[in-house]
């Protein structure tokens, strides 16, 4: 799953967003040592691929996440390698039936 | 199979002879039969090329389930060839969504190295590049299959309560 994020800072706030629920860029930050500039930058990354998004609450944004789509983007390297494993059994079957 | 975020490994034990393994990954027609491609040129180091799907004459049941990818076109970049040892090239790995244009995200590099072991020959191929490819791609790809994902969304949530704690 997390091989789909491709960036520990993106893992670590899809894990946050998982574990605390919807939350606003002020509480994703406390405690880390993220900054807020580079939170925002992730979470747009993030939102722009659909994996994220953001309803505004008063003067803050509320971020959740996408579960559906992060599950898919999670099944991307499991399919290639699928994908992979069925052209190899062809090739097997290629080298190993003909003389 | 290992996995890191960037790269996929596999490896795998084929009772044939090197140059039989050698012929069937280095030639684009052979190359082909097994992929399920029909390539336009030959593969030469350095040049790209390009191949369109076809229905895989190895398996039936294969062949079936490509059938709606059939015709559709896409680029092979030939990185080396290294004669009995080394294949590799660049593509847009598993490119198949009709209508998407491919061309201006980031290729992967695929490689495939041949050894030969007592009874045959051991074919390794790594595939790197992953981080490159944009997350909206990645969830884009295979979101046609729907099936059993609220059991999969149930899975993430605990493997993600899991690596927070």
């Amino acid at each position: 799953m997390f091989a789909a994020l491709g960036d520990e800072t993106r893992m670590r706030l899809v894990a946050r967003l998982c574990e605390g629920g919807p939350l606003s860029i002020t509480r994703l930050t406390a405690g880390s040592k993220m900054s807020r500039q580079a939170v925002t930058k992730h979470l747009a990354a993030l939102s722009q691929a659909g994996l994220v998004r953001s309803d505004r609450a008063g003067r803050e944004r509320i971020w959740r996440l996408e579960t559906k789509r992060l599950v898919e983007a999670g099944r991307y390297l499991s399919a290639i390698s699928e994908q992979w494993d069925a052209a190899l059994e062809r090739l097997r079957r290629l080298v190993e039936t003909e003389p | 199979m290992t996995t890191s975020t960037d790269r996929l490994e596999k490896s795998i034990l084929l009772r044939a002879p090197l140059e039989r393994v050698w012929s069937a990954i280095s030639d684009a027609k052979q190359f082909g039969s097994w992929f399920g491609v029909e390539f336009e040129g030959g593969f030469a180091a350095g040049t790209p090329t390009f191949g369109e799907i076809t229905s895989t004459t190895v398996d039936a049941e294969v062949a079936k389930s490509q059938q709606r990818y059939t015709g559709l076109r896409f680029e092979f970049v030939i990185d080396r060839m290294e004669p009995m040892r080394l294949f590799s090239f660049r593509w847009h790995p598993f490119a198949i969504e009709p209508g998407v244009d491919y061309s201006s995200e980031p290729m992967t590099l695929v490689a495939l190295e041949l050894e030969e072991v007592p009874g045959g020959t051991m074919l390794r191929i790594t595939e790197s590049g992953f981080d490159s490819i944009p997350l909206a791609r990645r969830a884009d790809a295979f979101s046609a299959n729907e099936e059993g994902w609220e059991t999969q969304a149930r899975l993430l949530e605990q493997y993600v309560a899991l690596a927070a704690t």
